[in-house]
């Protein structure tokens, strides 16, 4: 029998950290990528793609991230990907990031005024060059507080790829609680290192918030 | 099981489905319907404790938050900060795991109640509170002035006006929350997911079991705000504003 101090039980929380931050970085980045194609769907001129751009968001807003992660878990294998629990929680995180991340700018993108695409337009721009050079910086600006807020939530939803076997935060206290039956000190714990993730980028949020009418 | 390796993969699932001759089933749906109901019943009933709760705590706390006592200003704060700012998932395990070694045992429904509601009070307290700040002052002023006293002035004339202001956000709040709920399957509550958990593993049709479930759970949220759109109608349309 192994005994296990506090600062044991940790170390391995801490150390499992890593986990935590890196799916989240992942998914934030993949979410970001794919959230542009589905805001460029869900904006575009043709009305069938703007109607699978919402209904991607609707979907994925109107249905549980933990069915989501469980339809990635064993839907990829019996489309012939060999699949393991990380891949199915970065691919699903990332899914689910890009619907959230797609209307938070689609916001930005109405909240211009309307001039905007005409004085892109009048300069002869595309409206490809038109999105890449006026719209979307300005649209990405004014978004900024929503985006950090959603990297809280995401950050705050990696604890759910524990279920489907991904060795992140909980998951590791999950198995420390099992050898330690301390579960009040070890999800006290787990609570505590969330917080210091999430709680400074709450603040940062806040603050993008409070400048925001000043620009 | 017949000539496999000499096709291109061009689709991945079709050659699956010659090779291992898998192709989606929902042969088992008839038997499991009951289940199903079953589990969606209890996440309705979970969502409607979480709401009612919910927003009655939150009417409170917002009302704390404005109060003259520091103290409690201050300790509404920080819950609202710790429960913001940690996963649902975990406070769930934290209630019903750690508590025990506090004394205090619940039994899984009254722990999916308990940290559900006070997960969606924490994010209804701030929108509670900002419609709060949105009725003008005037109206209080008038109220006071008519003779109320400063509880009748609450209830009466800023909380149904503060509520209408804010009833879409609540209502996705809500919606929010009841897809969040799916995790306390975690803790055998038997609700929605955790019946799609027990059914998965007698059919071994994990995929559409998942698919199904998912499906309902989109129509629980299309109805849910349905619901909330056309109560919140006919409660809060008419006679005030």
């Amino acid at each position: 029998m192994i005994e296990f101090t506090l600062w044991d039980i940790l170390r391995n929380l801490i150390f499992a950290t890593r986990w935590t931050v890196l799916l989240s970085a992942v998914a934030f980045a993949g979410g970001a990528a794919v959230g542009l194609t589905i805001l460029s769907a869900r904006i575009s001129e043709r009305p069938r793609l703007r109607r699978f751009g919402s209904g991607y968001i609707a979907l994925f807003q109107g249905t549980p991230l933990l069915m989501q992660l469980f339809l990635m878990f064993f839907g990829l294998p019996m489309l012939g990907f060999r699949i393991e629990p990380w891949t199915a929680a970065a691919l699903g995180l990332t899914f689910y990031a890009s619907a959230y991340l797609a209307e938070i700018w689609r916001g930005g993108v109405e909240a211009l005024p309307r001039g905007q695409w005409d004085a892109g337009a009048s300069l002869g721009l595309h409206r490809i060059q038109e999105l890449r050079l006026v719209i979307l910086p300005q649209a990405f600006a004014i978004t900024r507080p929503a985006a950090v807020g959603f990297l809280v939530q995401l950050i705050k939803s990696t604890a759910l790829t524990s279920i489907i076997g991904f060795e992140e935060l909980l998951r590791t206290a999950n198995a420390i609680n099992n050898a330690t039956f301390e579960p009040f000190t070890v999800y006290g714990l787990v609570a505590v290192i969330f917080f210091v993730l999430c709680y400074p980028l709450t603040q940062y949020a806040r603050m993008l918030e409070r400048r925001a009418p000043a620009q | 099981m017949v000539d496999a390796g000499s096709n291109a993969p061009r689709c991945a699932l079709e050659e699956k489905v010659a090779t291992m001759g898998y192709g989606l089933s929902f042969g088992w749906l008839k038997d499991a319907a009951g289940a199903i109901a079953h589990g969606a019943a209890m996440t309705v009933f979970l969502i409607a404790c979480t709401t009612v709760l919910g927003i009655l705590i939150s009417i409170l706390f917002a009302a704390a938050r404005r109060s003259r006592y520091t103290m409690l200003r201050k300790a509404v704060a920080v819950y609202v900060e710790v429960v913001r700012n940690t996963p649902f998932l975990v406070q769930l395990f934290f209630i019903y795991f750690g508590l025990p070694s506090l004394g205090i045992r619940l039994d899984p429904i009254v722990a999916a109640i308990v940290a559900m509601t006070l997960n969606m009070a924490a994010y209804t307290t701030e929108i509670v509170g900002a419609g709060l700040d949105a009725v003008p002052k005037g109206q209080s002023e008038a109220a006071f002035a008519l003779g109320l006293k400063s509880r009748q002035v609450f209830v009466k004339i800023i909380l149904p006006q503060a509520l209408k202001v804010i009833f879409p956000a609540l209502t996705s709040q809500v919606i929010i929350m009841m897809l969040e709920s799916a995790v306390v399957s975690q803790i055998a509550v038997r609700e929605l997911a955790h019946e799609a958990d027990l059914l998965q593993a007698r059919t071994f049709r994990s995929f559409e079991t998942y698919f199904v479930v998912t499906l309902i759970y989109l129509g629980l949220s299309m109805a849910v705000r349905r619901l909330f759109v056309a109560g919140g109608r006919r409660v809060l349309g008419a006679g005030v504003s």
